[in-house]
């Protein structure tokens, strides 16, 4: 008797052993290569720097060294000058650690300002859709349509450059291209079904776009955000080179760049400096962005374009 | 008759490789020969390993795996160690693949002609004229329609069936000595894959070629396959003659499998609810209801999808749903729902009047009628763990909070016999079955009366699916809740529902309890439909093709019209002049079931009596006169 229920448990048991198959792996937590890693480096550098450069830097930004500051202009000194000085004899390395706070801050608040801008329009046209999608759509096309650098040397014209009117000029200027972004990918997550679940459940508009729509934007958004940045500062650094973005004697790399391009012909290093501290913050970013987007199995990449 | 070897895969072993290097196995020394002119099927669940296995055949992994031991030998050729540029030779040359979607493989933009003829002028096995007129042969022996001149047509041009026996004319176009079939007929109405069946297993016969044809469903395969191979988790189970596995299964999965097998629909298979039920009160009701997409003209829509539909849905009673795809199901759940309202007609709810938009509903409407999504995948917030997306409705509809909701959540998962931990996992770490559980728990939640459920199973394995069936079965029991069941698998909905609802194109051709519905006489739709769900034995295909009404049914297409009966142009009993031209008359039968149709209730019954004279006749006495059965 035992024995038979003993057989019968067992041929039970592997029946069982064929129900459905086992649950799916858990999710995959986000890995960086070591490029990534050391991009990340970098960047994290750079952040302390704007955080606690100026308390760090041997000299002001704005000090002319030396008995004769004419003489030591581009001043191969580098005892007392870690990398030089330039064009009227000023330390460049303490201008590149004040400028990273003028560069860098200035670049992360436009690009802060335009993301709020660009995803609060465009998760409301991709959720309202109609003429509201319409109205905010076109006047964001005949923005997009305009020359970036043109279209902020035309605004600095005419209301002066201020650090205020730089952060709002390029954060409307970026916002454009967020917008974009932010209502394609909204527009995507609309007609999913969860989306659909949620609107005949009878979820109002901010339940939608706070706990469906977001959450799922969220991740290429941010890998955005990397990519906006650097544009943003490059927007910056290049109106500064034109003279129109920070005024002297502040310090910002753009313009030290800019400043001291005529000491290449003297062998001075002075524009290389900070010309190696924005490429190194761009691309150290790029890489991130690459490496996320990659490890996201290209899917993400795509959105991107 | 001892046929000479073609394709033999010996000791197969594939590996997937994970973020920390550490080997997977996938596939774990799989073992099985095919001879000349031989199928062979591959059959098992998702994730059982048959498409990583066929696929070696090509000498093709999907990335990320790569073969870690064995042999797969071609023609005595090894394809897994042979130079890339020698693999090239023999992908479309010597072996060719037949993906499950044909719609996804065209090319919209080229010519199906040019498609079906470039890899064979690509390898240069045949000239482009040569190509050409062996497509046209090939055309004519699947039985495509206007066959000399289909093939200038562009994909979209053709419908779904007719491009998946199109893809198998460009796999035999380079006559390659081996083709892989990879579910070709999974993604189809039981009325077209018959049609791809039989295609493929006549021209398979014709042109004496071999195959690999992986599938999950064993009717299917009892219909095509010489040899069965079955598949669990990357390892051979049993494998044998199909003869052999079909009737006589030895190993404990098999027969698993065969249990999972949807049975024929017959009279009798669900667990009717008892006929004291009263009927004066209807949870749902649609009355008169034309629905269809592309604003209103003149009251009605400019795409009519559903015309004239009147349903109801009793209290704690399963209405099944079934037609093709594109007859109109999908959008009735819709506008009960309120996500489509309706160009005309009334929805009540409990008697009330239901309105027809989703925002003008109140909130307890709502939260009454439910509704399940198909594809669990789509239909759960990736970003959300499991509790927060069974926990919302509860939160939304009846204000739980805390431990409260917590408590509750935990008593739904298990409702739906799954762990209470599963309220802290996310969508993704869940299998399919187990997803479409969430799904519909969710629905659940609300603590609805009528949950619409739509085509919830058809996205999963018979296995996954038959329990997802027997789950909702017990929350019937349980919670009393009805249900509106839409199914293109009539099998399942026999099985599961109480009363029937036949549609096609867009209007009700049938509806009663299911076992009236089931039992003759048909309306000659709803007969197509039965005779079209494959059943497990080996000859089945052949019987069924005698029948009149398949003859002429699956020949010809749905066409959607306003005059006359929508079924007119594939039916074998049409009446020209009469049903052409006239909108059906409704025969009103026992118990509520209705026909709408121009014959009369003695021609249903004979027609009914001809097909089955036509199958016992066959079934019993070959090819002798058939036997009349009263």
């Amino acid at each position: 008797m035992t024995e038979e229920t003993n057989k019968e448990e067992e041929v039970i048991a592997r029946l069982d052993a064929f129900a459905e198959l086992p649950d799916a792996p858990p999710k995959r937590r986000l890995k960086l290569s070591w490029v990534g890693k050391v991009s990340v480096a970098v960047v994290v550098f750079w952040l302390v720097i704007v955080a606690i450069g100026p308390s760090i830097a041997p000299f002001h930004e704005m000090d002319m060294e030396g008995d004769d500051s004419f003489l030591d202009a581009y001043s191969g000194e580098y005892g007392t000058f870690y990398l030089g000085t330039d064009y009227i004899g000023r330390d460049t390395f303490s201008r590149i650690l004040f400028g990273a706070r003028n560069t860098i801050g200035i670049s992360l608040l436009a690009t802060l300002l335009a993301y709020l801008m660009g995803i609060t329009l465009g998760i409301l046209a991709a959720v309202k859709g109609g003429w509201i999608d319409m109205g905010i759509s076109r006047v964001n096309d005949a923005i997009l349509a305009l020359p970036t650098i043109m279209l902020g040397l035309i605004v600095i014209a005419a209301f002066g450059s201020s650090i205020l009117v730089l952060i709002l000029t390029a954060a409307v200027i970026y916002a454009t291209s967020v917008f974009r972004i932010a209502r394609a990918l909204g527009q995507d997550i609309m007609v999913q079904d969860f989306v659909e679940a949620a609107q005949a459940r009878g979820e109002g508009i901010w339940w939608v776009i706070r706990a469906e729509v977001l959450p799922n934007a969220a991740m290429p958004l941010a890998t955005d955000f990397g990519l906006r940045l650097v544009f943003v500062v490059l927007f910056i650094s290049s109106l500064s080179f034109l003279g129109l973005g920070i005024q002297p004697p502040a310090s910002d790399w753009g313009s030290m760049v800019r400043e001291n391009l005529q000491g290449l012909t003297y062998g001075s290093y002075a524009a290389i400096w900070p010309a190696c501290a924005i490429a190194s913050f761009t691309i150290a970013i790029n890489l991130i962005v690459d490496d996320i987007s990659a490890k996201s199995g290209g899917s993400l990449a795509k959105k991107m374009v | 008759m001892e046929r000479e070897k073609l394709f033999e895969v010996k000791d197969l072993r594939i590996s997937a490789t994970n973020d920390d290097g550490v080997e997977i196995p996938i596939v774990k020394g799989v073992s099985f020969d095919i001879h000349k002119g031989e199928v062979v099927a591959l059959i098992g669940e998702s994730g059982s390993g048959k498409t990583t296995i066929s696929l070696a055949s090509l000498a093709y992994t999907k990335p990320g795996l790569h073969f870690a031991g064995g042999e797969a030998l071609l023609n005595g050729e090894d394809v897994l160690t042979m130079a890339p540029l020698r693999q090239r030779e023999i992908r479309g040359a010597n072996v060719a693949y037949l993906a499950q979607s044909a719609a996804a493989t065209f090319n919209p933009a080229i010519t199906i002609g040019e498609q079906v003829t470039e890899s064979a002028v690509l390898h240069g096995v045949l000239t482009q004229e040569e190509a050409t007129k062996r497509a046209v042969k090939l055309y004519h022996a699947l039985e495509l329609p206007d066959a000399d001149r289909i093939g200038f047509r562009y994909p979209h041009q053709v419908s779904g069936g007719q491009l998946q026996r199109l893809m198998a004319a460009m796999a035999l176009c380079g006559n390659p000595d081996l083709m892989v079939l990879d579910e070709p007929t999974t993604a189809l109405d039981v009325t077209t894959q018959i049609e791809v069946l039989k295609a493929f297993k006549k021209v398979i016969h014709e042109e004496n070629s071999a195959a690999i044809y992986v599938t999950h469903d064993l009717a299917v395969v009892a219909q095509v396959a010489d040899h069965i191979v079955v598949l669990y988790g990357g390892e051979v189970m049993e494998q044998g003659s199909a003869d052999q596995i079909i009737n006589n299964p030895t190993h404990a999965y098999t027969k698993r499998l065969m249990e999972a097998v949807r049975p024929k629909p017959e009279a009798g298979m669900g667990t009717e609810v008892s006929g004291d039920h009263d009927r004066s009160i209807d949870n749902l009701q649609v009355e008169d209801m034309t629905a269809g997409y592309g604003g209103i003209v003149d009251g009605d829509p400019r795409v009519t999808v559903l015309r004239d539909i009147n349903v109801s849905v009793e209290n704690g009673h399963v209405v099944g749903v079934i037609g093709e795809s594109g007859c109109g199901k999908s959008t009735l759940a819709r506008v009960m729902a309120g996500m489509l309202p309706p160009a005309r007609g009334k929805i009540k709810l409990d008697g009330n009047l239901l309105e027809g938009a989703l925002k003008d509903r109140k909130l307890d409407e709502l939260q009454k009628v439910q509704f399940v999504f198909q594809m669990a995948d789509t239909a759960l917030n990736p970003k959300q763990v499991i509790g927060d997306i069974i926990g919302r409705p509860l939160e939304f509809y009846h204000g739980l909070k805390g431990k409260e909701k917590h408590a509750k959540v935990a008593e739904i998962l298990d409702l739906v016999e799954l762990p209470a931990e599963f309220a802290s996992r996310y969508p993704m770490e869940l299998s399919g079955g187990q997803k479409q559980r969430i799904n519909m728990a969710r629905s659940l939640a609300a603590n609805p009366e009528v949950m619409l459920c739509d085509e919830v199973t058809s996205a999963l394995d018979s296995i996954v699916g038959a329990n997802v069936i027997k789950l909702l079965t017990s929350l019937r029991d349980k919670t009393g809740v009805s249900f509106v069941f839409i199914s293109h698998d009539l099998s399942t909905v026999a099985s599961f529902a109480d009363e029937i609802v036949v549609l096609y194109a867009g209007r009700i051709v049938e509806q009663g309890p299911t076992d009236e519905v089931l039992e003759p006489p048909f309306h000659p739709y709803t007969r197509l439909l039965i005779s079209s769900v494959p059943e497990m034995r080996i000859g089945w295909l052949e019987e069924t093709m005698k029948k009149r009404e398949m003859a002429v049914g699956i020949a010809r297409g749905v066409e959607i019209t306003a005059i006359g009966c929508p079924f007119y142009n594939r039916c074998p009993l049409g009446i020209e002049g009469t049903c052409d031209k006239k909108v059906p008359p409704r025969i009103f039968l026992s118990n509520g079931h209705e026909i709408d149709c121009h014959l009369t209730l003695a021609q249903l019954k004979e027609a009914e009596a001809e097909a089955q004279r036509i199958l016992h006749g066959y079934e019993k006495l070959g090819n002798e006169d058939p036997v009349i059965v009263a």
